[in-house]
């Protein structure tokens, strides 16, 4: 694997030798055809993320409602009352809690197992590649298949209550208002880290082996050698790791509608996703529903700038 | 190259091992459970028995939900999606790496950017728009839709026509060849394995995904296999004989064409993700 991330690092893009230049090339480019192959591309992106993208600040400022196709209704600006509704909302609060308690579990948890695999897996070990395609099976099948197979195991008299014995919480994990959302930041870890794990193993080709030695050459043992070399070496995957697992949390829908079925026991594990498609779908409040998603990406966008000052601190 | 430690007690293997059972053992459960005649949740039913053995979950979640044509319904939705992102995706990796227009910094850095947003968030006004405005509830397009391109596609089929020499790009342009016909006979076979990693990216994404085909097939003959599962397992299964046993029975039709695709191609998978790791 090694070998085929040294022989794959790209030239440098673009450079080519000059050629013959006229004034339409450098307003349009070399190649000006080349917008037209973007174009589909652009056009999708357009449509699909940058206008619906608008679109929702623009329904969560005025009191928008589902209409007829094409009926001509009046929409009034409302400023910030779909906020302010949204925010004394008791469940919309408990939702942004939930995917609270989820991120303290989620982050730290993943970025820890995932760099320990990883660290574990890069060496020349036996079984290696069976190693590394069973952490992936799980982040290759999908969640609602694998949701039924954790219904099975940690329901009530599931196989884990059976071996647990007499420690079995009660209630029953996913019925148990205080470990219902912990059971699913698990899950998501569980679901989630062997794409992380492969990040860490890219990372760690990076990582000078002079390091190492030089590390061990002092006396360093294992784990000093780890804690000294490796994670600062991996410190801008962490960056990554962790900017992308707090996305994943955001993005939280189909373990609480079905693990703990919508969200329950009484709205202990709902997310903010679950909680915006219930009042902005199933209850026809698409305005209370955008305002519920801006505050999501802001918080998210918020965590993320102090997630990166965080970890990587140590590099100012 | 490694640092190896293999003469003392092997931390490392174990460590490995404990976790390869903890992420494998739910999907052996799961075949086991779909087998089962009764559930049985104590530890011996971890363990296939002979006369607690039967085929008849498959039956009875195939009479629930149609499996063919569920998984025929994912296969349109996915082979929809893999479609719109092998040309349109391929024609703008290409144009991204290989030629000079105005404004190509900035497609590539919304590309970069796209990758970021969460995808859920978009998902009421896309619902508006898709099914409110243009009426595209319960049909294949309004599903494949917002999923027409992706994005990581894109970003690998860049970089793989990155590392192809530009002499070759010289030479065809100095025979006159235009861009269509250089890529399409030049670049396209030699970035064969990127296809392939391609495909394989963008194939999990809308053969897992739950929550926008859930949000506009309310036709049950529409429906994904994730989505009509779901139902199944949030409406019907209470009233079932054996409800974990065709829950897990679907799961596992469900589960098995990703894991295999992944099983089988797992090289292409692996390098690929390595790659975007590396320089996402």
């Amino acid at each position: 694997m090694s070998r085929r991330l040294t022989t794959t690092s790209p030239p440098a893009g673009g450079a080519r030798p000059a050629g013959r230049r006229g004034l339409l090339s450098t307003v349009l480019g070399e190649q000006p055809i080349g917008s037209a192959f973007v174009t589909p591309y652009l056009v999708f992106l357009a449509a699909i993320f940058a206008y619906p993208l608008a679109f929702a600040v623009y329904m969560s400022f005025h009191d928008y409602f589902f209409t007829a196709p094409g009926a001509i209704v009046d929409r009034p600006f409302v400023g910030f009352d779909n906020y302010v509704t949204v925010l004394s909302d008791p469940a919309v609060r408990r939702s942004f809690l939930n995917v609270a308690i989820f991120l303290v579990i989620n982050v730290p948890l993943t970025v820890i197992m995932s760099l320990v695999l990883a660290y574990a897996l890069n060496a020349a070990i036996r079984w290696r590649t069976f190693f590394r395609v069973s952490y992936y099976v799980p982040y290759v099948a999908a969640s609602v298949a694998v949701v039924g197979v954790w219904l099975f195991l940690f329901n009530e008299n599931g196989l884990v209550n059976t071996v647990l014995g007499p420690l079995a919480p009660n209630p029953s994990w996913l019925v148990n208002s205080s470990l219902a959302m912990p059971t699913i930041a698990i899950y998501v870890t569980w679901k989630q880290l062997g794409f992380f794990i492969l990040l860490y193993l890219a990372a760690l080709q990076n990582v000078s082996k002079d390091l190492y030695e030089a590390a061990s050459m002092d006396g360093a043992g294992r784990f000093k050698s780890f804690w000294n070399v490796t994670v600062p070496g991996v410190r801008p995957a962490t960056t990554l790791v962790v900017l992308l697992a707090t996305v994943t949390g955001a993005n939280l829908f189909t373990e609480p509608y079905l693990l703990t079925g919508g969200g329950g026991p009484n709205g202990a594990s709902a997310s903010p996703v679950l909680v915006m498609y219930q009042k902005g779908i199933e209850q026809g409040n698409p305005d209370i529903g955008s305002a519920i998603g801006v505050l999501l990406v802001l918080g998210v966008l918020l965590l993320a700038l102090i997630e990166r000052r965080f970890v990587s601190r140590e590099d100012r | 190259m490694i640092t190896t430690r293999q003469r003392r007690f092997p931390w490392r293997f174990l460590t490995l091992l404990v976790g390869a059972f903890i992420f494998l053992f739910p999907f052996y459960y799961m075949l086991i459970g779909s087998l089962q005649t009764e559930p049985d949740p104590t530890v011996r039913g971890a363990f296939p028995e002979p006369g607690n053995l039967t085929g008849e979950n498959y039956v009875e979640i195939d009479k629930a939900i149609d499996l063919g044509k569920s998984l025929l319904n994912s296969g349109i939705f996915t082979g929809g999606v893999i479609l719109g992102t092998m040309v349109f995706g391929v024609l703008a990796g290409y144009a991204l790496a290989r030629l000079q227009f105005r404004g190509r910094g900035v497609v590539f850095g919304l590309m970069l950017l796209v990758q970021v947003v969460p995808f859920q968030l978009l998902t009421i006004p896309l619902y508006v728009m898709i099914v409110r405005s243009y009426g595209l509830a319960d049909s294949y397009l309004g599903m494949i839709a917002p999923f027409a391109i992706n994005s990581v596609a894109v970003f690998i089929f860049r970089q793989y026509f990155l590392q192809l020499p530009q002499e070759l790009f010289d030479a065809a342009r100095i025979d006159g060849a235009s861009e269509l016909n250089t890529l399409w006979r030049i670049a396209i076979p030699l970035v064969r394995p990127a296809l392939l990693t391609g495909v394989l990216v963008t194939f999990i994404g809308p053969w897992n995904e739950f929550l926008w085909p859930f949000l506009i097939t309310k036709q049950q003959d529409l429906q994904p296999l994730a989505v009509s599962l779901s139902n199944y397992l949030t409406t019907v299964a209470s009233r079932a004989a054996n409800p974990f046993g065709a829950v897990l029975a679907g799961a596992c039709v469900l589960a098995a064409p990703a894991v295999a695709l992944f099983i089988a191609f797992q090289r292409q998978f692996i390098s690929s993700s390595l790659e975007s790791g590396v320089k996402g």
